[in-house]
């Protein structure tokens, strides 16, 4: 594997983890491997989509935030909330409530990211038809999409939008409307409320940009108990009681499955869920699909309201949010743009470069001899992608062993095949074994009677 | 290196299959990702010929360190007229084909678009047989 230059959010906690192998298996870029009884992540291939933190029944996996008393290194304390938060929460709070608990829990100022939504789809539109050449455009929206692509599909690369998302023009125009303000640009902390694993490893590593304008990543469930806690504890009478502005229909709609392609022109697709995306994906690289203008694309079924940190069931906090009708339509993007024109210089981001995950070797001499070997490797596994092998599946076991980083002894049935022909002893066997499982998997066999 | 794959006439549901199992092959020998776009799109136009208007087939793919070949072979019944069916537009397919996405007179001139160089010989008795060289 090539070398790690990514940062990830996801990270494995090796006391809780046993490795019981369920993030391997729901890997969707087969980016785990469990080594002496502990999942590990190959950085290179992990896209952030955090399967393997819904699939983690002991929650091993975990999502690494900023420490929350960061927010108080700055004296304008800015937390910026995707519009999916609100959902969360019972409907006797109203988005206001909600809105000064988030100020109760320690923040000076609230803002809400889709802001921009008006704004980006005017600019969507205008470069949907620049670029006609290059269609179909593809959603730069979720960065774990951005990052399958880059991995998985890099003939697709080029096709990827190049804007930024709301969170970034949100950001740069908060920042740029204090600043204007008198504001010393020290003095303001800027803090994404996150919904997903995705989204913190695009702030740290920005994909086609050069730094992100976001000084720190709070975890949406995080946020959430401490605003819960606040509004319960203040059931009967707010402390705080800032009036706020709401934002317009598309805005609210833009973090659910199909809030971008219903307000892009053209002949347009949403996908959800990381294994259709890549289903379809498939087909848009073979050309298969012919006339497509542009597609939203995002990793998690029901898009944002899906994200691994919210804390209500996605379906639910999708029916609040398109049922929050009790909002007027009258507030216009102007309300909320500061400088128009400092965005519009801001919004380009650099090319997306492709990072093929699936090439063996760049010596195209070399890689085909190591394609021979996986293809000589498949004749004799056995085909049942049992994952005992410590890989996910006998595809995985034949892809490592001709990139060295396995041997053929860690198959099971090749294992008892090789004792029964008296080529490996039974103590070798369980070494292997013990090295993939940990030597604890076997600790409690011992006294097991026949 | 050689890959071969059996195509099926008439069973649009795998059409696509042996262009997205050799679009797998490619990105594993790392090639480059424009060049891997060109090749798919000739292969996956030239499997769905196949699928669509022949008798059934094999398709062939040599791959060289400098250069892809590909040879789709079907068995029939063959092209009457070549220069017509290399024509943009020009097609054959039947109502039902094209109502299920397919035969929009493409693919011949979209082949010969992606790849360096293509080659077709077609007779009644022989079937066709259309070979391209797309270099790497």
């Amino acid at each position: 594997m090539g070398q790690a230059h990514f940062s990830h959010a996801l990270k494995v906690d090796p006391h809780i983890c046993f490795g019981c192998s369920r993030c391997m298996v729901s890997c969707p870029t087969e980016a785990i491997r469990i080594k002496k009884g502990k999942a590990v992540i190959y950085e290179d291939r992990c896209v952030d989509c955090g399967e393997c933190y819904r699939s983690c029944p002991v929650h091993a996996i975990y999502i690494k935030q900023d420490d929350f008393e960061k927010i108080h290194m700055f004296s304008h304390k800015i937390a910026l909330v995707p519009h999916v938060f609100f959902g969360q929460f019972p409907s006797q709070f109203t988005q206001n409530d909600i809105k000064n608990a988030i100020l109760g829990a320690g923040f000076t100022d609230v803002v809400e990211v889709e802001q921009s939504v008006p704004f980006l789809i005017e600019q969507i539109n205008k470069y949907v038809k620049k670029h006609a050449e290059d269609k179909p455009i593809i959603s730069s929206f979720c960065p774990a999409i951005v990052r399958l692509i880059q991995v998985k599909f890099p003939s697709l690369t080029s096709n990827i939008l190049l804007l930024k998302p709301p969170l970034d023009i949100t950001a740069y125009n908060t920042r740029k409307r204090l600043v204007d303000q008198g504001i010393d640009n020290s003095d303001i902390g800027l803090f994404y409320i996150t919904p997903c694993a995705a989204k913190i490893a695009a702030i740290k590593s920005p994909v086609g940009e050069e730094e992100s304008q976001i000084d720190g990543v709070i975890n949406m469930d995080t946020l959430f108990n401490r605003t819960f806690t606040y509004l319960s504890n203040n059931k009967n009478k707010m402390e705080i009681n800032r009036e706020y502005s709401k934002l317009n229909f598309r805005s609210r709609r833009w973090p659910l499955t199909e809030g971008e392609s219903k307000y892009i022109k053209g002949n347009n697709f949403a996908i959800d869920g990381i294994h259709n995306v890549i289903d379809f994906l498939e087909k848009i690289e073979d050309d298969e699909v012919p006339g497509v203008d542009y597609l939203e694309l995002r990793a998690c079924i029901e898009s944002c309201v899906g994200g691994v940190l919210l804390t209500t069931n996605k379906f639910l906090i999708a029916e609040r949010i398109k049922n929050n009708n009790d909002e007027p339509e009258v507030i216009k993007v102007q309300n909320f743009i500061h400088d128009k024109e400092y965005l519009e210089s801001h919004i380009a981001v650099n090319k997306v470069e492709p990072r093929n995950i699936m090439s063996l070797d760049d010596n195209i001499e070399k890689a085909m001899q190591k394609l021979t070997t996986i293809s000589d490797l498949m004749k004799i596994l056995p085909q049942t992608d049992c994952s005992a092998c410590g890989a996910p599946n006998c595809n995985a076991l034949a892809n490592d062993i001709a990139n060295n980083e396995s041997t053929i002894e860690q198959c099971i049935f090749i294992q008892k095949n090789m004792e029964a022909e008296n080529k490996l002893k039974p103590e070798e066997s369980y070494e292997i074994l013990s090295d993939i499982w940990g030597k604890n998997k076997f600790s409690k066999y011992k006294n097991l009677k026949k | 290196m050689r890959f071969e794959y059996d195509i099926e006439a008439g069973n649009f549901s795998k059409a696509g299959d042996a262009s997205s199992a050799f679009k797998k092959v490619l990105k594993q020998l790392n090639v480059d990702p424009q060049v891997i776009k060109r090749i798919v799109i000739a292969l996956y136009e030239g499997e769905v010929n196949i699928v669509a208007h022949s008798y059934g087939g094999k398709i062939v793919c040599d791959i060289e360190p400098k250069k892809v070949s590909i040879v789709l072979k079907d068995t029939g019944p063959g092209i009457p007229n070549i220069e017509q069916a290399m024509q943009e537009g020009f097609s054959t397919a039947t109502p039902a084909v094209r109502e299920m996405g397919f035969g929009a007179g493409m693919g011949l001139c979209n082949m010969n678009r992606n790849a360096n160089a293509m080659n077709i010989t077609s007779s009644a008795e022989d079937g066709t047989r259309v070979e391209l060289i797309i270099n790497l």
